[in-house]
């Protein structure tokens, strides 16, 4: 029994879910259209949540990918609060939490990732958030208001935005990184060392290769976090930003070919007839990643294997090869990112990190492959033909900041 | 609520009536001018929300600066009217403001 049936369904109201269906509609596809997701909002960014959202300085509405009129005038049903549960590939239906049957011509999976737990005792204890979802930060500006000390759990991207945000507000916030330096898998050391001296100068209490053995509470509220080491760190409030796992069970289950995160191909097709997945849970052969099957965790990376597909689903074959890039906002720094810098062998440093603007370059068997930039915006544009040609390029003129970088490629 | 002019990349024109406070590329955005991607949402990081301000408006509007220049000098399809939308915050002076959107990078 099945309760819809759409030629498209999409699964997963993120980025890359919205993106799909705007672009579908913006190609001409006219047939029936609809995102499943298991949020009550309709689709919203999600890179402000660690940052202007979390700080209060911009309101939800103004983070919404599309106002709410938006999607009903392009004629895409968006069925919220609805988990998407199964996939049933032969009868071409999905089962939602509700117990209901959706039906689909195409399948599109953007279900995107779950946060990682901990998985140590004390950590269902009330007070400990994540930063996925607006009612993650919600509830974590909801505890704010009694809380004066904060653990933020995880020293990537996510966990030192929060932290910079929540220095802004007057918290003492302590980071607890597991490995022994910050953005260990994403950035080059020197990169790391220079997030690890901002964060410190500006009161953050950072504590490296420092692993939670569990969390404490008292009446059913975090009280601290007690580490291996018997170190206890008193809070209020815990935040937790070690990463996500990817939301593929429903599509492993349907017999897809999975590793981490569910295979696509170029064109975004898993191993199951007419499903596609897209986003942080597409593992894909990525051309910057030396052909490796990789997951990204992007806006870019969802929104332009969105496209990609939406290209494809609409008589346009097309195989993904966009460039990554990232971007992370701490404090008065703007980190833009170009590239993928996994598997560099050396890592060249451009400009003067004390003076707040300079770029890392990544170099893998003398080729750059990407580029860190920090308040030098101009080297993360000039940087992308560098990155996209793998030029081989003179170290020392790299390291010249005075040098610009479209003097260094050659052709 | 300031009105302002939108040339589309096909070259037709539309007014919407635009709110105060919230940037242009909001504005169009909300308008459903899907062709704008402004994949950053507005953080200054992408020049996807490229657009070209029309001369007479240039002195109002300002030009770019900063960040914002950085990245539309890397755009193919840079003009002297060119803006990033999303670094434009329209206020009551917009009205009868006309921009064209910038074609794709």
């Amino acid at each position: 029994m099945t309760d819809a049936q759409y030629d498209i369904l999409v699964v997963g109201g993120g980025h890359g879910g919205a993106q799909a269906a705007i672009a579908l509609r913006q190609r001409g596809f006219d047939g029936t259209l609809a995102i499943v997701g298991d949020e009550p909002e309709m689709p919203y960014e999600r890179p402000p949540l660690s940052k202007e959202y979390l700080a209060q300085k911009r309101e939800f509405e103004r983070i919404l990918i599309r106002p709410t009129p938006f999607w009903a005038e392009r004629g895409v049903d968006v069925l919220l609060d609805r988990r998407v549960d199964a996939v049933d590939p032969n009868g071409r239906s999905v089962a939602t939490h509700r117990g209901e049957s959706i039906g689909y011509g195409r399948l599109i999976w953007a279900a995107g990732g779950a946060p990682r737990r901990l998985g140590c005792d004390g950590e269902d204890l009330a007070g400990i958030h994540s930063v996925r979802s607006r009612s993650d930060v919600d509830a974590i500006v909801a505890d704010l208001v009694t809380a004066t000390r904060v653990v933020v759990v995880g020293g990537g991207y996510i966990g030192l935005e929060a932290a910079a945000v929540l220095t802004g507000l007057g918290k003492r916030v302590t980071v607890v990184e597991a490995l022994e330096r910050v953005l260990a898998r994403v950035a080059g050391e020197p990169l790391s060392r220079f997030y690890e001296a901002e964060h410190r100068a500006r009161g953050v209490d950072l504590r490296l290769s420092a692993q939670v053995s569990g969390i404490e509470g008292t009446n059913g509220r975090a009280t601290a976090v007690r580490l291996t080491d018997g170190t206890v760190i008193p809070c209020e409030l815990v935040i937790v930003g070690i990463g996500i796992v990817p939301a593929v069970d429903p599509l492993i289950r349907a017999g897809a070919r999975a590793g981490d995160g569910v295979l696509v191909d170029g064109q975004c097709r898993t191993t199951l007839p007419d499903v596609f997945a897209i986003g942080d849970c597409a593992a894909h052969p990525n051309a910057y990643a030396q052909g490796e099957v990789i997951r990204l965790e992007s806006v870019q990376n969802a929104v332009d294997q969105a496209l990609t597909l939406a290209k494809a689903m609409t008589g346009g074959p097309d195989h993904y090869r966009a460039l990554p890039t990232f971007w992370s906002d701490q404090y008065d720094l703007r980190l833009r990112t170009v590239g993928l810098s996994r598997g560099h062998d050396a890592t060249i440093v451009r400009g003067d990190p004390e003076t707040g603007s300079f770029s890392v370059v990544y170099l893998r068997s003398g080729r750059v492959i990407a580029l860190d930039c920090v308040n030098a915006i101009k080297d993360s544009i000039q940087g992308r033909a560098l990155v996209e040609s793998q030029a081989v390029v003179n170290p020392t003129d790299l390291a010249d900041a005075t040098m610009p970088l479209k003097q260094l490629v050659t052709a | 609520m300031p009105k302002v002019i939108i040339v589309d990349r096909a070259g037709r024109d539309g007014a919407l009536e635009a709110q105060e406070g919230l940037s242009l590329m909001e504005n169009i955005r909300n308008a459903g001018y899907d062709e704008l991607l402004a994949l950053c949402g507005g953080s200054c990081s992408c020049a996807t929300c490229h657009v070209y301000v029309n001369d007479d408006w240039i002195d109002e509007v300002g030009v770019a600066t900063g960040d914002e220049l950085e990245l539309l000098d890397c755009s193919d399809h840079r003009t002297p009217g060119s803006r990033l939308s999303c670094q434009i915050d329209i206020g009551s002076r917009h009205d009868g403001l006309r921009v064209t959107i910038a074609p794709e990078d």
